[in-house]
């Protein structure tokens, strides 16, 4: 998501103040640096320096004890963001792995923007590339005022300092010292207004493996990571009952079975529902189940989800409004030797983080202070002062260590926030509540994949090259009413809608899309990959069928169409090349192709599939080749891909949220069933080398899982599967 | 009042005996290693050893563990929890790392029992723990891993 946003924020970031932090911490004085922002900006930066004025923030703190720890000011769900930064300000610090630890930033957009939104958050798969420029800086600032502490300390020149492993050095003079040494007296050196960065040929941990600073207490409880298991002195704990349907408003309760329950201290109305108070979570739970109320449906969505789709297969028969055409594609069509018509239809999907929402808040008097998994930490701000009528400098958010996200908790609306500030300030209390969502609520909460049709006519020429395109895309728009709608909603497109399918690599001579947005009371969200969850599937299988019509090897007709597009062209190639695509499968395997552009990185995955007697079908095992620009952590992003591909897999096999008269059946893991150990692939993850800017690694693994699958079940049953989830054949 | 072992030592609790161990081991212990995923013993975060046996805390109940032996990640010791939670360090298992406790529980589980597990044991064993990230690739590799680091 927001990727349009890039030329436009960047030439909005403005320099500021000069700002030069130093610091206390129990363990001492020490070194709190930044950078210069950004890149973009560099020369107003510099005619700011001139009368002293300009940016330098801070994201490096450097101890006696010589530990490092970065500031990061993305939240880390799992997708080695932290780690990715402190590899960054490690590599011009040269410092160690070991010295290097993370910790998240406070909300602040002057100092810790996206600067890729314009506001502090994550997402969109841009955490290391919008920082990548910026936390270079900011540890190329950090060694040279290291460097020069010691050159004043040791009366000798700069320039004859060296460092490595974090240990500062003059072989000359015999003298060395760790960083740590020097962390206070750096902390008065005037930072250098444009250090330099390192050459590639200088990297000593970019494109190597640098190991995960989490790791290590992940591996051990995640003792204090995560907002779930924050406990405060005198905390309360809160449950919320919601409308069973989505927009239902609470006309009457009665929770006198609650009230009599032990261990609960208060039961309060919010316009969520019911919140009970409990001196355990479990309890809360309990009381919560115990209390019953009536609910106005009269302005609830109320329509079961099979009517929706219906709904949308009608709209999908007729024009909606043009979001890129070139050529003629009608009269393309026309003239086309070869026409395919098809209909998709993806269900709405639910993200099933594995920590569930939680968010402790205490708010006394004109001050709140919230502890949780922030992922758009100063819009989470900002709605929380607005709701509790404070102003936002009097809202403090400490963010946590996420357990998962996939897009769930960047919630523009910031719903859950709300509801847990409303919860402290109807309850009246200035004891710390820490509110948890059950699995059901976070199942049935909503903000889910939207359920999307696309129809597609497709034609081929004579020399089997495409004739014409005509793709109509059904569903809902997921910035609408945000406030990313003035930014990325442009003529009624949602951008989202159409990722994926817009601007499509391939050379399609007459193309015509077309979206119809609708108005459906499900509220729903980015999903890993967002947009390209469903139109990388509609165009991967319809090129697959395209190949089959023309008679034609599916990686060389995609090849054909890839003229233009070198980086798309080549992860095709090499992916065809480690898997084998040459020669025959094994007897009983089938494979499938599919290669996608999103996030500016691009991933092409060919999947291996075995068959049993009962025509189930398990993937076996998957070959990726993936450009993401430079690789920072080339074992991250294998991480990465292997988890992304997982994460649609998971999907297309047998996720779909199903409202029957506008409630959702699935409420837990039973029914909304993930994907496990014994569905998953054997993986293989080419990587491109590159010298271009990094872009995004979290979300591009996921939209080619499907399509390639697909196809292979094609190649094994000769069955196209344009209805998701595949269970709903009979193939899992 | 139900008496325990809970890693080693004798603990007391008085609390609901109808309340799950899970929640027990969290809010009434301070114990938050063991986590909450779906509450319906389908997701395995909640996984403990109850005299060795991997167990969903979720579905066990004060009630229940009267003189019980329980052992969470705070506590799992021995060759096979050391091998896999260096395995899981090497190989860089975690992401997000909140199902990672269930999943070193019943890795260690399994190794405890099956010192050289097939794909097939470690299908069997470590399905009911599910990872949203989907580490599942290095899961399996890392369980292989510590079986060398054990057999070594």
């Amino acid at each position: 998501m927001f990727h349009q946003l890039t030329k436009r924020t960047f030439q909005n970031a403005k320099p500021t103040r000069r700002t030069f932090l130093k610091f206390s911490a129990g363990a001492g004085a020490g070194l709190l640096v930044g950078a210069y922002l950004p890149v973009a900006t560099s020369s107003q930066a510099k005619a700011a320096t001139a009368d002293g004025e300009m940016m330098f923030n801070p994201f490096v703190r450097i101890l006696p004890d010589s530990s490092i720890t970065v500031l990061s000011k993305h939240l880390d769900k799992g997708q080695g963001t932290a780690s990715g930064l402190c590899t960054l300000v490690a590599e011009e610090m040269d410092a160690s792995p070991e010295q290097m630890q993370a910790d998240f930033a406070p909300a602040n957009n002057e100092f810790y923007r996206n600067l890729f939104f314009g506001v502090q958050g994550t997402g969109g798969s841009t955490a290391i590339p919008n920082s990548w420029e910026q936390y270079r800086k900011a540890g190329a600032t950090a060694r040279a005022m290291l460097v020069e502490a010691a050159a004043e300390e040791w009366d000798v020149p700069a320039s004859e300092i060296a460092i490595s492993n974090g240990v500062l050095r003059h072989d000359g003079i015999g003298k060395q010292a760790p960083f740590g040494t020097f962390a206070e007296a750096a902390s008065s050196v005037t930072p250098p207004a444009d250090p330099p960065l390192k050459t590639p040929d200088q990297w000593v941990y970019i494109g190597k493996d640098f190991p995960r600073v989490d790791v290590p207490a992940k591996s051990k409880g995640s003792i204090g990571l995560f907002g779930i298991d924050l406990k405060l002195p005198d905390m309360l704990y809160a449950a919320t009952l919601r409308s069973p349907r989505f927009g239902g408003k609470l006309v009457s309760f009665d929770a006198s079975a609650a009230e009599t329950m032990d261990g609960v201290v208060q039961v309060v109305e919010v316009p969520q529902g019911v919140a009970v108070l409990a001196n355990d979570t479990w309890t809360a739970f309990q009381a919560r189940d115990a209390v019953t109320a009536e609910w106005d449906f009269s302005e609830a969505e109320n329509r079961s989800s099979d009517a929706i789709l219906e709904e949308y297969r009608a709209l999908a028969q007729t024009e909606g409004t043009v979001f890129e055409e070139h050529g003629d594609a009608l009269a393309g069509l026309e003239e086309a030797e070869t026409i395919i018509e098809a209909e998709y239809s993806f269900p709405f999907l639910a993200h099933a983080m594995m920590e569930p929402f939680d968010l402790t808040v205490r708010l006394e008097g004109d001050r709140a202070t919230f502890w949780f998994a922030s992922q758009l930490q100063t819009v989470d701000q900002a709605v929380a002062a607005q709701v509790l009528g404070i102003p936002a400098e009097n809202v403090t958010i400490n963010t946590l260590w996420a357990g998962g996200s996939f897009g769930r908790r960047t919630t523009p609306d910031a719903g859950y926030i709300v509801e847990a500030a409303m919860i402290a300030r109807n309850a009246g209390t200035s004891r710390p509540i820490k509110l948890t969502w059950s699995r059901e609520d976070d199942m049935r909460g909503g903000y889910y994949r939207p359920l999307v049709v696309h129809r597609v006519r497709a034609g081929l020429k004579t020399d089997g090259t495409i004739a014409g395109w005509h793709h109509r895309i059904v569903g809902q728009s997921i910035l609408k009413g945000t406030a990313f709608e003035a930014a990325l909603v442009q003529d009624g497109i949602d951008a989202t809608s159409t990722e994926g399918v817009a601007e499509s690599s391939y050379a399609i001579p007459n193309f015509r899309g077309e979206l119809h947005t609708t108005e459906v009371g499900v509220p729903v969200l980015w999903w890993r990959s967002v947009g390209h969850t469903h139109t990388a599937y509609a165009m991967e299988t319809m090129m697959d069928e395209l190949a089959e019509a023309a008679g034609e090897d599916p990686v060389a007709f995609r090849l054909k169409h890839l003229a233009d597009a070198p980086r798309d062209a080549h992860v095709l190639r090499l992916a065809a090349e480690k898997s084998g695509w040459d020669t025959s499968p094994a007897e009983g395997r089938y494979r499938g192709v599919a290669v996608h552009k999103s996030f500016n990185s691009y991933v092409a995955e060919i999947a291996e599939i075995s068959m049993d007697d009962g025509g189930r079908m398990r993937v076996e095992k998957v070959v990726c080749a993936v450009d993401c620009g430079i690789p920072i952590n080339p074992d991250n992003i294998i991480a990465q891909i292997e988890g992304g591909l997982g994460y649609g897999l998971g999907a297309v096999l047998r996720n779909k949220i199903t409202l029957i008269d506008g409630e959702v059946d699935e409420g837990n893991f039973d029914l909304y069933e993930p994907i496990r150990m014994s569905d998953m692939p054997e993986v293989e993850v080419h990587i491109v080398p590159s010298e271009e800017s990094p872009t995004g690694i979290g979300e591009p693994g996921t939209p080619p899982i499907g399509p390639a699958v697909a196809n292979a079940i094609f190649a094994a049953t000769g069955q196209r599967i344009r209805d998701l989830p595949f269970s709903e054949h009979g193939l899992v | 009042m139900v008496k325990f072992n809970l890693n080693g030592e004798e603990r007391e609790v008085d609390a609901d005996p109808n309340t799950p161990l899970l929640w027990v081991l969290r809010d009434h212990l301070d114990m938050t290693g063991t986590k909450f995923g779906c509450g319906i013993a389908m997701c395995g975060a909640c996984t403990v050893h109850w005299d060795g046996v991997p167990t969903r805390s979720c579905q066990m109940f004060l009630g229940d563990i009267e003189g019980a032996s329980i052992t969470t990640i705070e506590g799992v010791s021995g060759a096979a929890a050391e091998a896999v939670q260096a395995a899981w360090k090497e190989l860089q298992v975690p992401q997000c790392g909140y199902c990672q406790s269930g999943q070193i529980m019943s890795a260690a589980a399994l190794l405890n029992e099956t010192p050289t597990p097939t794909d097939d044991d470690i299908d069997a064993a470590m399905d009911g723990n599910v990872c949203r990230c989907v580490t599942y690739v290095r899961i399996r590799k890392a369980i292989h891993r510590a079986s060398e680091i054990m057999n070594a």
